[in-house]
């Protein structure tokens, strides 16, 4: 057990110091743009005056290094600046926006390894065969169109010709509801009620789903391939030996060795639903982080682009720390030997 | 190499492929004789045909300025396909290099690489992609600059692997016994190894910059108007769901078939060069 | 006909890209009740696909085309059920492979792979009966560090370990016939001796018949009561053990003898990879068939 706490440790080092890495490179990015930030900020009828002042304030005449350092010491402090955008301060829209998409993206995940993953191992057990080449069809379509498409085209199915579910938003107007985590799903039920709860839900699903095609058709893939992989190990033969019936075989003996080298790129998919989420968002006019990061990039918000990628990278580190945590503890031979992984 | 195209074109499925990727090839160069209303690609308004369904003049309609959709979506090809050579044709020498020295020479020269490459990939793809767009004017040479410095770290990745596990390899070693310099041992004896999955990630990349690039002037960040852009039109034509609804259902599907054709190949091809990552 | 297994006229044909090739012509096999029969050849000879066939293995191969009778306990194995056929894997007949360590699946417990053994005639199996059985079967092996063992991955084993761990797992639920493919080639010399002794006297106690295929003869020699000689899909020659060896009748047997390093030296005689002679017609010893 130790040599996992101490292979976390190490990975979360290193994820710190990427971070760190990060900031540096989007600030960096921010600070190169052409135009005057504090000009754009004040909008052209401010007096010259209160763009020297701002300018001051924003310290914007120093060296960039010394910039970054105010910015690494505020970032310390816990602050983001203002948004140009809210007028508030940027950590505040980052806490009413995250939850949103964490709750999209979550729900997209659930989906994408729920349905993904059978279907793997369906087309695997049933290779050669034409469960295997519908699954593998079905699949590769999946990941060849990005979200937007599919989100397009699942409002156009499922919301406007078959009025099963809403077209936009995240819960009817008419509700409302306490904030406690920020995510509907749980909110709803805290607070018993139910039929708001199922409101959420219909609004949720759409969009979930158009944020997972691509991640259950790349899941699908993968599990295929390495389950085929792992049926031609001796040790599946032995099984068949054994007389297991070919599901238990399926389900159980070929799935559990094939997962671990699909977790890290799982991992990875579901991380890149981050990065998606903008599309969807745009589309089923989520009220989401990427939604707001679209607007304050559009309006050139260098405080809450700032603040938006770094979250949005510190989330992506954490979901492949917990990703790296999960094949330790699965692979017996990680637990137990000497080496770590890099 | 005459072999590989022959199994190619044998299975149904990367046939498949290549006949959708040439039609989107020939389509993207010909555009000039193919497109029934050439002129439209640019800011030509046409009030008397504007927003139709697909008739058997506009076989996918026409936008709300009256311009023929079909023709613009062949111009739009051209742009997606500019940039995805484009971008791979930069991407890939720099991540390669990158990756191959990382992984052979080893040491300082491959913490401070790696650390490198593992801040660009710690951004999810299409964030870092925005973020620098959103600093920069929206055009196409900056949509190429942003998704390239988005793509490099990948091909630095793979290659890294490979090149980590070969410098291991005997004929490596026998290289380095004769005094062979680092740069010949790298280039000519492990590069050769790494073809495989570079050629075969470069092919499946030309779909996945297509999703890129149309994601990034979905949201209003890639070409502008009136240079037709896939992502672009399909973001126009969503606000016009659902009576409008070819407008932004014709380049999306244009956008998957183009991809679709890109991935059936580049599956083909991993088979076939059993490129493992 | 106290016969387990009786194998009539099978043959073997594979269709492939370039046509069919032949694997088994009308190979005829039989072992009794308690009887360790060996099947001896080279690579490629057909011996071990033999095998896969009466355990139903190959019979899913589309590309496999199987002629022949095979009796089971006396019944036909043809004639049954894809379901039945597939009970009496694991219950009534087991096999082991040739590398122990591969042979278990890596990422669960030898413990937990044990019950599942266990319960396939069982299923309703407490995990408590189980690990009990499961320490009374590895002491047969004599592995007495149950705990240790069944808690263990296979990695964490060394090879003369889990094959004595295979072999517990395969007489578990007492089956009437073992089919052992080339058992302990992947182990040192002596731990394979070791096994193989330890699997002789398993057999002797509990009565179980082994099919047992082998390229070595000095092994053969040692563990089988009656064995056939198999030569590119058709056996040359049969009988007691003894008096194969003492007296072997076909061109290709001898080949086979002649080919044994002997510690006395002469080095490594000159055999031809193949010829007519090694065509000729089956060789039965009294005592051999019926």
């Amino acid at each position: 057990m130790f040599l996992v706490l101490r292979l976390l440790a190490r990975r979360l080092g290193i994820s710190l110091i990427v971070l760190v890495g990060v900031s540096m490179l989007i600030f960096g990015i921010a600070r190169v743009i052409p135009g005057d930030p504090a000009r754009i900020a004040l909008g052209p009828n401010a007096t010259v005056e209160q763009v020297t002042n701002l300018r001051e304030e924003l310290h914007l005449n120093d060296s960039i290094v010394v910039q970054y350092g105010y910015f690494l010491a505020d970032l310390l402090k816990g602050e983001l600046g203002i948004s140009l955008y809210t007028n508030r301060p940027v950590t505040t829209d980052i806490a009413q926006f995250l939850p949103a998409t964490l709750e999209l993206v979550i729900f997209a995940g659930i989906l994408m390894v729920g349905i993904g993953l059978p279907l793997g191992i369906a087309s695997a057990r049933y290779r050669g065969r034409w469960p295997d080449h519908v699954i593998r069809l079905v699949s590769l379509l999946g990941v060849s169109a990005p979200s937007f498409v599919w989100a397009v085209i699942l409002m156009l199915l499922f919301a406007f010709y078959l009025p099963i579910f809403p077209i936009a938003g995240r819960i009817a107007d008419t509700y409302e509801i306490t904030r406690v985590t920020g995510f509907l799903l749980f909110d709803t039920l805290l607070s018993g009620n139910f039929s708001a709860f199922g409101d959420a839900l219909r609004h949720i699903i759409l969009p979930a789903f158009a944020l997972a095609v691509s991640g259950i058709g790349q899941a699908a893939r993968l599990t295929r391939a390495n389950m085929v992989e792992t049926y031609d190990k001796p040790y599946i033969e032995m099984a068949h030996a054994f007389g297991f019936s070919a599901r238990r075989i399926a389900n159980k003996f070929a799935f559990k060795p094939s997962m671990i080298p699909s977790l890290t790129i799982i991992g990875l998919d579901f991380a890149a639903m981050l990065g998606n989420a903008f599309l969807v968002e745009a589309v089923f006019a989520w009220p989401g982080l990427s939604r707001y990061g679209v607007a304050v990039i559009l309006r050139k918000d260098l405080n809450a682009i700032i603040g938006t990628v770094l979250i949005i990278s510190a989330t992506f580190l954490i979901v492949n720390l917990i990703v790296d945590l999960m094949i330790a503890l699965l692979n017996p031979r990680i637990r137990y030997s000497q080496r770590g992984s890099t | 190499m005459k072999r590989m195209i022959i199994i190619l074109l044998r299975n149904p499925l990367s046939l498949l492929g290549v006949i959708l990727v040439s039609l989107v090839v020939l389509a993207a160069i010909f555009a000039d004789f193919i497109a029934p209303f050439p002129d439209h690609r640019g800011a030509i308004v046409d009030f008397l045909h504007f927003n139709q369904g697909p008739t058997s003049r506009n076989y996918m309609g026409t936008d709300l300025v009256g311009r023929d959709l079909f023709s613009r979506i062949i111009y739009a090809f051209r742009i997606s396909l500019i940039l995805g050579v484009v971008v791979l044709a930069i991407a890939t020498p720099v991540g390669t290099f990158v990756g191959l020295f990382a992984g052979y020479l080893g040491g300082k020269v491959e913490f401070i690489l790696m650390r490198l490459t593992d801040v660009f990939l710690s951004i999810p793809p299409l964030v870092l992609a925005i973020a620098m767009m959103g600093v920069l004017e929206p055009t196409l040479m900056n949509a190429m600059l942003a998704v390239t410095v988005m793509w490099w770290p990948w091909y630095a990745r793979l290659v890294y692997n490979i090149a980590r596990s070969e410098r291991e390899e005997g004929y490596v070693l026998a290289a380095e016994v004769i005094g062979a310099s680092n740069i010949h041992i790298a280039l000519r004896e492990i590069l050769p190894n790494c073809l495989p999955a570079i050629i075969t990630k470069m092919t499946l990349d030309m779909g996945f910059v297509i999703i890129i690039a149309s994601s990034l002037s979905f949201l209003g960040l890639g070409v502008q108007p009136p240079t037709p852009d896939l992502g672009s039109m399909v973001a126009e034509g969503a606000r016009y769901l659902p009576d409008s609804w070819w407008l932004t259902v014709f380049p999306g599907l244009a956008i998957l078939i183009a991809v679709f054709g890109f991935n059936l190949i580049g599956d083909a091809l991993r088979e076939i060069l059993g490129a493992d990552q | 006909m106290n016969d387990v297994l009786n194998i009539c006229d099978l043959t073997l044909k594979f269709r492939g890209y370039t046509g069919v090739t032949d694997v088994l012509h009308g190979v005829s096999l039989n072992i009794q009740a308690g009887e360790k029969v060996a099947l001896v050849g080279e690579s490629g000879s057909g011996k071990s696909v033999m095998a896969r066939i009466v355990q139903g293995l190959l019979q899913d191969l589309k590309s496999a085309q199987i002629k022949g009778d095979l009796f089971f306990e006396g019944h036909n194995l043809n004639r049954l059920s894809a379901h039945q056929w597939h009970a009496l894997r694991g219950t009534s007949m087991s096999m082991i492979f040739q590398d122990p360590t591969s042979s278990l699946n890596p990422v669960f417990t030898i413990g937990t792979q044990f019950t599942e053994v266990l319960r396939r005639p069982d299923p309703k199996l407490s995990k408590v009966e189980a690990a009990a059985r499961a320490g009374e079967l590895l002491n047969s092996v004599s592995i007495h560090d149950h705990d240790r063992v069944l808690n263990a991955f296979p990695f964490q084993l060394s090879g003369g370990m889990n094959q004595r761990v295979v072999i517990a797992m395969a007489l578990a639920n007492q089956p009437s016939l073992l089919i052992a493919d080339e058992p302990g080639t992947a182990l040192d010399v002596t731990v394979q001796a070791q096994t193989l002794n330890l699997m002789h006297d398993l057999v002797e106690q509990s009565g179980t018949a082994v099919l047992f295929i082998s390229h070595n003869l000095g092994v053969v020699r040692e563990f089988a009561d009656r064995i056939y000689v198999i030569y590119r899909g058709r056996i040359v020659e049969t009988g007691p053990t003894c008096a194969v060896f003492e007296n072997p009748g076909h061109a290709y047997t001898r080949a086979l003898l002649a080919a044994i390093p002997r510690i006395t030296g002469g080095g490594i005689p000159d055999i031809p990879d193949t010829g007519d002679a090694f065509f000729e017609p089956m060789v039965v010893h009294n005592g051999g068939q019926t």
